[in-house]
């Protein structure tokens, strides 16, 4: 219980660290860096088992009992969430120390990064709806200022358009804080959810829950709010690209949707069909609009609003299953959509190039990466005896059995299309005929080989995943969001 | 009532700011009025006519008294939206070293 507090404790502290000694001494960012997101990636796995042994654990920041004070809460959904971070996290800061050898300021990347951990790992753990707009709001800055890294023309105008999108997104969720505060004059999670089960929501609390859903769905860049995306995510350097795709979208976006709409405000139907409605169309768009692009990472940008859509029609249809394969396939998404990033930054930093037109043949010249994006391609795609055809199969046999013919018939086209788009990148990429200006090129230095071998291995073992040893992993996440509006009774459980 | 109503208006002012306008320095003020509004309308849900601060004293009965939490809450909100503002002015000045306008419809070299 004592270790919660940590997963925020550690980030901030190395980015201080990093900050204050990383210009002066050798070195001292990539090791310190590394050693952080290596700390948090072992907490994380330990917090696996806590969640066996006690279900709910609660911390109660400087001894406040929670309806006063601030606490954070650890369940199921809590470190399944941790775990996917920290460990993608981990595998990025090792990537990093090679690739972001060509800017200056490395150090300064790494502060940036650990303040950005530190937002996503708060935002996880609070149990406080506030804390949970602070810790946002760290993230969201760190990651403005992250986009815009590299001081190109094109990297300040995206990381402008998304500040803009991002603040406005921000002041959404805290007027909807404010007007839940002003109903229920409580900021805990659990006590809002006690007292709007004893006082019964009216009009106010869908007000909230639409400005919520406006708010969280233009982090996650739902459909009618994803215009910031496909500038933002393919302007930043690579490692941040990954880490915004990858799990930044999923963590503001789906985890904070899931948490407050399942165990805070409760779903209603209508709140399940507006969250059918806005995947299946975030998949259609993005996969439509992923297919036309020339630029790698642009492509990875459109496909991860496609992806993002998949997970929230999942969590929409509300079934056990749909919502396991929900969660598996963001689990899935976070592994293989940091692997594609990883691989662009692979083949932007031996060719210099990001268009597709001018690549080919590289199979020969970068095998490592060749190999790893087949790997990450065909599991995104879902061909079967990789992670994503598991999770994506579990998503469309839910929305078979809950009815929703349309959708699922609507999810495999999708789903062939993204076949479409990524053999399209594959071919165009790394089969054919080798350009002539690339014969000298080589693969970057080993740590980058290193984290994309290592994500190519765990794409392909994530079905696992299902087997009964490790299902509990998955099934106490999804235990928590089925319980919906028992969370409370949990916590308050847990304190007393 | 009015007041809050008066709120709202405030933050469709910022928003109609935003999104009209294009100038990048308009836009980053009406992303201001849009913080303003908010913190003005989470203060007001704590505010009370002729309230008075809540401490506790010997003696004294406090029957009419402000909520403090909003406002402690509202300052952790300015602090947040002053580091947001600090960042994209200088966003803003950058953008202007690189494409020598603030107009954003010449700011367009991102497609697709």
């Amino acid at each position: 219980m004592k270790m919660l507090p940590f997963f925020v404790i550690i980030p901030l502290g190395t980015a201080f660290l990093v900050s204050l000694f990383g210009k002066k001494i050798r070195n001292f960012a990539d090791i310190v860096a590394n050693l952080g997101t290596l700390c948090l990636l072992l907490l994380s796995l330990y917090s696996i088992q806590l969640v066996n042994a006690h279900k709910v654990l609660v911390y109660k920041v400087g001894g406040w009992l929670p309806p006063i004070g601030i606490c954070m809460v650890l369940d199921g959904l809590t470190s399944f969430m941790l775990v996917t971070v920290n460990l993608v996290s981990f595998l990025i800061t090792i990537y990093s120390i090679g690739y972001m050898e060509k800017y200056t300021d490395k150090y300064r990347f790494y502060t940036l990064f650990m303040l950005l951990l530190s937002g996503m790992n708060g935002i996880i753990i609070t149990g406080d709806l506030f804390n949970l707009f602070v810790f946002l709001e760290i993230a969201s800055i760190a990651s403005y200022a992250l986009v815009a890294f590299g001081t190109e023309a094109e990297e300040l105008e995206a990381s402008f358009k998304y500040a803009v999108m991002g603040t406005v997104a921000s002041s959404f969720i805290l007027l909807a804080i404010a007007l839940l505060y002003s109903y229920t004059s409580t900021l805990n999670m659990a006590d809002i959810s006690l007292v709007l089960s004893q006082k019964g929501s009216g009009v106010l609390v869908n007000f909230v829950a639409v400005l919520f859903l406006a708010g969280f769905g233009l982090k996650a860049a739902l459909v009618p709010f994803h215009a910031w995306l496909p500038d933002a995510h393919p302007s930043a350097p690579a490692p941040i690209s990954a880490m915004l795709s990858g799990v930044f979208i999923k963590v503001l976006g789906v985890y904070a949707l899931c948490r407050v709409f399942f165990n805070i405000l409760g779903v209603s139907d209508k709140i399940f069909f507006i969250l059918v409605i806005l995947g299946v169309i975030s998949m259609c768009v993005g996969a439509f609009l992923a297919i036309a692009q020339r630029d790698i990472k642009r492509m990875f940008a459109y496909s991860s609003i496609s992806q993002i859509g998949y997970i929230i029609f999942a969590l929409g249809i509300g079934t056990p299953l749909a919502i396991l394969g929900g969660l598996f396939h963001l689990f899935n998404h976070a592994l293989f959509k940091s692997l594609l990033f990883l691989n662009s930054g692979s083949i932007e930093y031996s060719t210099g190039t990001r268009d597709l037109k001018r690549l080919g043949g590289l199979n020969r010249q970068l095998p490592i990466t060749g190999y790893t994006s087949l790997l990450g391609s065909m599991s995104i795609s879902g061909v079967p005896p990789l992670g994503g055809f598991w999770s994506k199969l579990i998503i469309i046999i839910a929305a078979l059995q809950a009815g929703y013919f349309v959708s699922a018939t609507v999810a495999i086209l999708v789903s062939i299309l993204t076949l479409a788009y990524y053999l399209k990148f594959q071919s165009y990429a790394f089969f054919g005929k080798l350009n002539e200006a690339w014969l000298k090129i080589k693969e970057g230095p080993g740590t980058m080989r290193f984290s994309m071998i290592v994500l190519a291995i765990l794409c392909v073992s994530t079905g696992l995943l299902l087997i009964p040893i490790l299902r509990p992993f998955l099934q106490s996440a999804v235990n928590v969001l089925l319980l919906g509006n028992g969370y409370k009774d949990v916590v308050f459980g847990a304190i007393r | 009532m009015s007041t809050y109503l008066l709120c709202l208006v405030l933050f469709c002012i910022g928003l109609y700011c935003v999104l009209r306008k294009r100038n990048i320095i308009k836009i980053i003020i009406g992303l201001g009025i849009i913080e303003y509004a908010v913190n003005l309308f989470f203060v007001l849900i704590g505010y009370q006519i002729h309230g008075r601060a809540p401490i506790l004293a010997k003696d004294q009965v406090i029957s009419n008294m402000v909520d403090p939490l909003p406002q402690a809450l509202v300052l952790t909100s300015i602090v947040i939206g002053l580091a947001v503002t600090a960042l994209i002015v200088a966003i803003a000045i950058r953008i202007y070293e690189k494409y020598g306008t603030f107009d954003i419809s010449k700011i367009r070299r991102l497609r697709g």
